[in-house]
Protein backbone atom coordinates (compact mmCIF):
# COMPACT_ATOMS: atom_id res chain seq x y z
CA UNK A 1 0.00 0.00 0.00
CA UNK A 2 1.28 3.44 -0.81
CA UNK A 3 2.83 5.03 2.26
CA UNK A 4 1.40 8.52 2.17
CA UNK A 5 3.34 9.59 5.26
CA UNK A 6 6.75 8.76 3.87
CA UNK A 7 6.10 10.15 0.40
CA UNK A 8 5.83 13.86 1.20
CA UNK A 9 8.94 15.39 2.73
CA UNK A 10 7.78 19.03 2.92
CA UNK A 11 7.12 20.65 6.27
CA UNK A 12 4.23 22.95 7.18
CA UNK A 13 6.56 25.95 6.88
CA UNK A 14 7.26 25.11 3.22
CA UNK A 15 3.55 25.24 2.47
CA UNK A 16 3.22 28.61 4.19
CA UNK A 17 6.14 29.95 2.14
CA UNK A 18 4.53 28.68 -1.07
CA UNK A 19 1.22 30.27 -0.05
CA UNK A 20 3.02 33.58 0.64
CA UNK A 21 4.80 33.37 -2.71
CA UNK A 22 1.50 32.80 -4.52
CA UNK A 23 -0.09 35.81 -2.80
CA UNK A 24 2.94 37.95 -3.69
CA UNK A 25 2.79 36.93 -7.38
CA UNK A 26 -0.95 37.71 -7.40
CA UNK A 27 -0.22 41.18 -6.02
CA UNK A 28 2.41 41.73 -8.74
CA UNK A 29 -0.14 40.77 -11.41
CA UNK A 30 -2.78 43.13 -9.99
CA UNK A 31 -0.33 46.06 -9.82
CA UNK A 32 0.91 45.45 -13.38
CA UNK A 33 -2.63 45.27 -14.74
CA UNK A 34 -4.08 48.15 -12.79
CA UNK A 35 -1.26 50.52 -13.65
CA UNK A 36 -1.41 49.37 -17.33
CA UNK A 37 2.36 49.07 -17.31
CA UNK A 38 2.46 47.08 -20.57
CA UNK A 39 0.60 46.93 -23.88
CA UNK A 40 -2.05 44.19 -24.25
CA UNK A 41 0.01 41.61 -26.16
CA UNK A 42 3.04 42.04 -23.87
CA UNK A 43 0.71 42.13 -20.85
CA UNK A 44 -0.81 38.81 -21.93
CA UNK A 45 2.66 37.27 -22.26
CA UNK A 46 3.79 38.51 -18.83
CA UNK A 47 0.55 37.42 -17.13
CA UNK A 48 0.81 33.98 -18.77
CA UNK A 49 4.39 33.55 -17.54
CA UNK A 50 3.39 34.55 -13.99
CA UNK A 51 0.38 32.19 -14.15
CA UNK A 52 2.60 29.30 -15.28
CA UNK A 53 4.96 29.99 -12.34
CA UNK A 54 2.01 29.98 -9.91
CA UNK A 55 0.62 26.81 -11.50
CA UNK A 56 4.05 25.15 -11.16
CA UNK A 57 4.22 26.07 -7.45
CA UNK A 58 0.74 24.65 -6.83
CA UNK A 59 1.42 21.49 -8.84
CA UNK A 60 4.85 20.74 -7.39
CA UNK A 61 4.20 21.58 -3.72
CA UNK A 62 0.49 21.51 -2.96
CA UNK A 63 -0.28 18.61 -5.31
CA UNK A 64 2.97 16.88 -4.22
CA UNK A 65 4.08 16.15 -7.78
CA UNK A 66 7.61 16.94 -6.58
CA UNK A 67 7.46 13.81 -4.40
CA UNK A 68 6.21 11.50 -7.14
CA UNK A 69 8.58 9.32 -9.14
CA UNK A 70 10.16 10.78 -12.26
CA UNK A 71 8.24 8.75 -14.91
CA UNK A 72 4.92 10.04 -13.55
CA UNK A 73 6.12 13.67 -13.48
CA UNK A 74 7.48 13.55 -17.00
CA UNK A 75 4.50 11.67 -18.43
CA UNK A 76 2.04 14.24 -17.07
CA UNK A 77 4.18 17.19 -18.15
CA UNK A 78 4.83 15.87 -21.65
CA UNK A 79 1.27 14.75 -22.34
CA UNK A 80 -0.40 17.98 -21.18
CA UNK A 81 2.23 20.18 -22.90
CA UNK A 82 1.87 18.09 -26.04
CA UNK A 83 -1.88 18.64 -26.10
CA UNK A 84 -1.45 22.41 -25.66
CA UNK A 85 1.09 22.35 -28.50
CA UNK A 86 -1.52 20.60 -30.68
CA UNK A 87 -4.00 23.39 -29.90
CA UNK A 88 -1.49 25.98 -31.07
CA UNK A 89 -0.38 24.10 -34.16
CA UNK A 90 -3.93 23.85 -35.52
CA UNK A 91 -4.12 27.62 -35.49
CA UNK A 92 -0.71 28.00 -37.13
CA UNK A 93 0.12 30.37 -38.85
CA UNK A 94 -2.83 32.49 -37.71
CA UNK A 95 -1.85 31.97 -34.06
CA UNK A 96 1.38 33.86 -34.74
CA UNK A 97 0.02 36.37 -37.25
CA UNK A 98 -2.65 37.49 -34.78
CA UNK A 99 0.05 39.18 -32.70
CA UNK A 100 0.59 41.67 -35.54
CA UNK A 101 -3.10 42.34 -36.17
CA UNK A 102 -5.74 43.93 -34.01
CA UNK A 103 -4.52 45.10 -30.63
CA UNK A 104 -0.94 46.37 -30.43
CA UNK B 1 -2.46 -36.40 -19.56
CA UNK B 2 -0.07 -33.94 -18.00
CA UNK B 3 -1.66 -31.01 -16.26
CA UNK B 4 -0.23 -27.56 -16.55
CA UNK B 5 0.19 -25.74 -13.31
CA UNK B 6 0.37 -21.99 -13.28
CA UNK B 7 2.07 -20.09 -10.49
CA UNK B 8 -0.59 -18.49 -8.31
CA UNK B 9 -0.18 -14.75 -8.04
CA UNK B 10 -1.36 -13.60 -4.67
CA UNK B 11 -0.15 -10.02 -5.05
CA UNK B 12 -0.84 -7.47 -7.74
CA UNK B 13 2.05 -6.25 -9.84
CA UNK B 14 3.64 -3.07 -8.50
CA UNK B 15 2.19 0.15 -9.90
CA UNK B 16 3.93 1.58 -12.95
CA UNK B 17 4.05 4.97 -11.25
CA UNK B 18 4.86 3.86 -7.71
CA UNK B 19 1.60 5.05 -6.22
CA UNK B 20 -1.93 3.85 -5.61
CA UNK B 21 -4.45 3.60 -8.45
CA UNK B 22 -6.93 6.13 -7.02
CA UNK B 23 -4.28 8.84 -7.27
CA UNK B 24 -3.31 7.86 -10.81
CA UNK B 25 -6.98 7.91 -11.77
CA UNK B 26 -7.44 11.40 -10.37
CA UNK B 27 -4.29 12.68 -12.15
CA UNK B 28 -5.62 11.29 -15.44
CA UNK B 29 -8.95 13.00 -14.88
CA UNK B 30 -7.19 16.29 -14.03
CA UNK B 31 -5.06 16.03 -17.18
CA UNK B 32 -8.22 15.72 -19.28
CA UNK B 33 -10.01 18.53 -17.41
CA UNK B 34 -6.99 20.79 -17.92
CA UNK B 35 -7.45 20.34 -21.66
CA UNK B 36 -11.08 21.47 -21.38
CA UNK B 37 -10.09 24.66 -19.61
CA UNK B 38 -7.01 25.02 -21.80
CA UNK B 39 -9.13 25.00 -24.95
CA UNK B 40 -11.56 27.56 -23.50
CA UNK B 41 -8.74 29.82 -22.32
CA UNK B 42 -6.90 29.52 -25.62
CA UNK B 43 -10.03 30.49 -27.56
CA UNK B 44 -10.70 33.36 -25.15
CA UNK B 45 -7.11 34.71 -25.38
CA UNK B 46 -7.23 34.53 -29.17
CA UNK B 47 -10.46 36.55 -29.25
CA UNK B 48 -9.14 39.02 -26.67
CA UNK B 49 -5.96 39.85 -28.55
CA UNK B 50 -7.57 39.86 -31.98
CA UNK B 51 -10.20 42.46 -31.10
CA UNK B 52 -9.12 46.09 -30.51
CA UNK B 53 -12.68 46.96 -29.40
CA UNK B 54 -12.67 44.42 -26.54
CA UNK B 55 -14.40 46.10 -23.57
CA UNK B 56 -12.53 46.77 -20.33
CA UNK B 57 -15.33 47.20 -17.78
CA UNK B 58 -13.69 45.89 -14.60
CA UNK B 59 -13.10 48.94 -12.43
CA UNK B 60 -11.30 48.86 -9.09
CA UNK B 61 -14.23 47.42 -7.09
CA UNK B 62 -14.46 44.43 -9.45
CA UNK B 63 -10.70 43.90 -9.41
CA UNK B 64 -10.64 44.19 -5.59
CA UNK B 65 -13.47 41.63 -5.37
CA UNK B 66 -11.68 39.27 -7.77
CA UNK B 67 -8.42 39.68 -5.82
CA UNK B 68 -10.20 38.76 -2.56
CA UNK B 69 -11.66 35.73 -4.38
CA UNK B 70 -8.14 34.74 -5.48
CA UNK B 71 -6.87 35.09 -1.90
CA UNK B 72 -9.78 32.88 -0.72
CA UNK B 73 -8.86 30.13 -3.17
CA UNK B 74 -5.14 30.32 -2.37
CA UNK B 75 -5.92 30.12 1.36
CA UNK B 76 -8.23 27.17 0.69
CA UNK B 77 -5.34 25.36 -1.02
CA UNK B 78 -3.21 25.95 2.07
CA UNK B 79 -5.89 24.60 4.41
CA UNK B 80 -6.39 21.64 2.08
CA UNK B 81 -2.71 20.68 2.17
CA UNK B 82 -2.71 21.06 5.96
CA UNK B 83 -5.72 18.73 6.01
CA UNK B 84 -3.79 16.16 3.98
CA UNK B 85 -0.89 16.43 6.47
CA UNK B 86 -3.33 15.88 9.36
CA UNK B 87 -4.83 12.85 7.58
CA UNK B 88 -1.32 11.43 7.06
CA UNK B 89 -0.59 11.52 10.80
CA UNK B 90 -4.00 10.00 11.61
CA UNK B 91 -5.49 13.09 13.28
CA UNK B 92 -9.18 12.74 12.28
CA UNK B 93 -10.38 15.79 14.19
CA UNK B 94 -7.92 18.19 12.56
CA UNK B 95 -8.42 16.55 9.15
CA UNK B 96 -12.11 17.40 9.46
CA UNK B 97 -11.35 20.92 10.72
CA UNK B 98 -8.98 21.74 7.87
CA UNK B 99 -11.44 20.30 5.33
CA UNK B 100 -14.22 22.45 6.79
CA UNK B 101 -11.93 25.51 6.56
CA UNK B 102 -11.27 24.65 2.90
CA UNK B 103 -15.01 24.37 2.29
CA UNK B 104 -15.55 27.73 3.97
CA UNK B 105 -13.07 29.47 1.66
CA UNK B 106 -14.55 27.68 -1.35
CA UNK B 107 -18.07 28.72 -0.41
CA UNK B 108 -16.89 32.30 0.18
CA UNK B 109 -15.37 32.30 -3.30
CA UNK B 110 -18.63 31.08 -4.84
CA UNK B 111 -20.77 33.63 -2.98
CA UNK B 112 -18.47 36.52 -3.96
CA UNK B 113 -18.49 35.33 -7.53
CA UNK B 114 -22.27 35.05 -7.56
CA UNK B 115 -22.49 38.63 -6.28
CA UNK B 116 -20.14 39.75 -9.07
CA UNK B 117 -22.29 38.00 -11.68
CA UNK B 118 -25.46 39.58 -10.28
CA UNK B 119 -23.87 43.05 -10.41
CA UNK B 120 -22.69 42.58 -14.00
CA UNK B 121 -26.09 41.28 -15.11
CA UNK B 122 -27.69 44.26 -13.40
CA UNK B 123 -25.51 46.51 -15.59
CA UNK B 124 -26.89 44.76 -18.69
CA UNK B 125 -24.26 42.12 -19.37
CA UNK B 126 -25.62 38.86 -20.81
CA UNK B 127 -23.95 35.92 -22.58
CA UNK B 128 -25.06 37.39 -25.91
CA UNK B 129 -24.59 41.13 -25.32
CA UNK B 130 -22.94 43.75 -23.15
CA UNK B 131 -23.53 47.49 -22.66
CA UNK B 132 -19.90 48.53 -23.25
CA UNK B 133 -19.13 47.29 -26.76
CA UNK B 134 -21.95 46.47 -29.17
CA UNK B 135 -19.46 45.13 -31.74
CA UNK B 136 -18.08 42.58 -29.26
CA UNK B 137 -21.08 40.43 -28.24
CA UNK B 138 -18.78 37.48 -27.43
CA UNK B 139 -17.41 39.28 -24.35
CA UNK B 140 -20.35 38.14 -22.21
CA UNK B 141 -20.37 34.62 -23.63
CA UNK B 142 -16.66 34.04 -23.01
CA UNK B 143 -16.83 35.55 -19.54
CA UNK B 144 -19.85 33.59 -18.33
CA UNK B 145 -18.68 30.33 -19.92
CA UNK B 146 -15.20 30.43 -18.39
CA UNK B 147 -16.19 31.67 -14.96
CA UNK B 148 -19.36 29.55 -14.91
CA UNK B 149 -17.46 26.34 -15.68
CA UNK B 150 -14.99 27.20 -12.96
CA UNK B 151 -17.73 28.08 -10.44
CA UNK B 152 -19.36 24.71 -11.15
CA UNK B 153 -16.05 22.95 -10.46
CA UNK B 154 -15.66 24.85 -7.17
CA UNK B 155 -19.22 23.95 -6.10
CA UNK B 156 -18.66 20.27 -6.91
CA UNK B 157 -15.37 20.45 -5.01
CA UNK B 158 -17.06 21.85 -1.91
CA UNK B 159 -19.65 19.05 -2.01
CA UNK B 160 -16.87 16.47 -2.54
CA UNK B 161 -14.97 17.77 0.49
CA UNK B 162 -18.15 17.81 2.55
CA UNK B 163 -18.76 14.15 1.77
CA UNK B 164 -15.16 13.27 2.76
CA UNK B 165 -15.26 15.38 5.95
CA UNK B 166 -18.75 14.70 7.28
CA UNK B 167 -20.07 11.72 5.28
CA UNK B 168 -23.81 11.10 5.82
CA UNK B 169 -24.08 14.06 8.23
CA UNK B 170 -23.38 16.35 5.25
CA UNK B 171 -26.57 15.37 3.39
CA UNK B 172 -29.10 17.30 5.56
CA UNK B 173 -26.74 20.31 5.61
CA UNK B 174 -26.53 20.29 1.81
CA UNK B 175 -30.31 19.94 1.45
CA UNK B 176 -30.84 22.82 3.89
CA UNK B 177 -28.42 25.00 1.92
CA UNK B 178 -30.24 24.13 -1.31
CA UNK B 179 -33.62 25.03 0.20
CA UNK B 180 -32.34 28.25 1.78
CA UNK B 181 -30.62 29.29 -1.45
CA UNK B 182 -33.71 28.55 -3.53
CA UNK B 183 -36.02 30.51 -1.23
CA UNK B 184 -33.60 33.41 -0.70
CA UNK B 185 -32.84 34.13 -4.37
CA UNK B 186 -35.36 36.13 -6.42
CA UNK B 187 -37.16 34.21 -9.17
CA UNK B 188 -35.60 36.29 -11.95
CA UNK B 189 -32.05 35.54 -10.75
CA UNK B 190 -30.08 32.86 -12.59
CA UNK B 191 -28.99 31.47 -9.22
CA UNK B 192 -32.63 30.65 -8.36
CA UNK B 193 -32.21 27.84 -10.91
CA UNK B 194 -28.45 27.34 -10.57
CA UNK B 195 -28.88 26.45 -6.87
CA UNK B 196 -30.38 23.12 -7.98
CA UNK B 197 -26.78 21.99 -8.52
CA UNK B 198 -26.74 21.51 -4.74
CA UNK B 199 -29.80 19.25 -4.94
CA UNK B 200 -28.19 17.22 -7.70
CA UNK B 201 -25.02 17.01 -5.62
CA UNK B 202 -27.03 15.83 -2.61
CA UNK B 203 -28.71 13.08 -4.67
CA UNK B 204 -25.41 11.84 -6.13
CA UNK B 205 -23.70 12.01 -2.71
CA UNK B 206 -26.56 10.06 -1.11
CA UNK B 207 -26.29 7.32 -3.76
CA UNK B 208 -22.54 7.03 -3.13
CA UNK B 209 -22.78 7.21 0.67
CA UNK B 210 -25.56 4.63 0.98
CA UNK B 211 -24.46 2.21 -1.73
CA UNK B 212 -20.80 2.25 -0.76
CA UNK B 213 -20.41 3.39 2.83
CA UNK B 214 -16.81 3.62 3.96
CA UNK B 215 -14.53 5.39 6.38
CA UNK B 216 -12.56 7.78 4.18
CA UNK B 217 -8.83 7.46 4.87
CA UNK B 218 -5.75 9.57 4.14
CA UNK B 219 -5.64 8.38 0.53
CA UNK B 220 -9.19 9.65 -0.06
CA UNK B 221 -8.30 13.01 1.50
CA UNK B 222 -5.19 13.28 -0.65
CA UNK B 223 -7.12 12.47 -3.85
CA UNK B 224 -9.79 15.06 -2.92
CA UNK B 225 -6.94 17.50 -2.32
CA UNK B 226 -5.63 16.94 -5.84
CA UNK B 227 -9.01 17.93 -7.29
CA UNK B 228 -9.22 21.00 -5.07
CA UNK B 229 -5.74 22.24 -5.96
CA UNK B 230 -6.58 21.80 -9.65
CA UNK B 231 -9.61 24.08 -9.21
CA UNK B 232 -7.30 26.68 -7.67
CA UNK B 233 -4.75 26.20 -10.44
CA UNK B 234 -7.34 26.92 -13.15
CA UNK B 235 -8.30 30.18 -11.41
CA UNK B 236 -4.61 31.22 -11.54
CA UNK B 237 -5.14 31.46 -15.33
CA UNK B 238 -8.73 32.74 -15.43
CA UNK B 239 -8.16 35.65 -13.03
CA UNK B 240 -5.35 37.37 -14.98
CA UNK B 241 -6.62 36.54 -18.46
CA UNK B 242 -10.27 37.45 -17.93
CA UNK B 243 -10.22 40.10 -15.19
CA UNK B 244 -6.79 41.71 -15.33
CA UNK B 245 -6.74 41.87 -19.14
CA UNK B 246 -10.04 43.81 -19.05
CA UNK B 247 -9.25 46.30 -16.30
CA UNK B 248 -10.93 49.69 -16.66
CA UNK B 249 -8.26 52.37 -16.48
CA UNK B 250 -9.70 55.63 -15.17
Amino acid sequence: MHDVTAAHGESKLTYFWVWGGLLFLTAVEVVLAYRQVLQPVRMLEVLLVLSVIKAALITLYFMHLKSEIRPMRWLLLISVSGCFFLMWVFFFPDANRIIHLGVK
Amino acid sequence: MATVQHAVQDVYEPSLFGTYSKKIGMWLFLASDSLTFGALLFAYSYNRIANPAWPTPFHKESIANATVMTACLLSSSLTMVLGVLAANRGDKAWTRNWLLATMFFGAAFTVLHAMEWTKLMGEGMMPWKNPWAETVPQFGGTFFTLTGMHMLHVTIGVIYLGVIALRKKFLPILLLLWLAGWLATPAQSIFHYGIHVLLLGAIVSAIILFLKPKDYDSQDVEVAGLYWHFVDLVWMFIFPLVYLMSTKVV
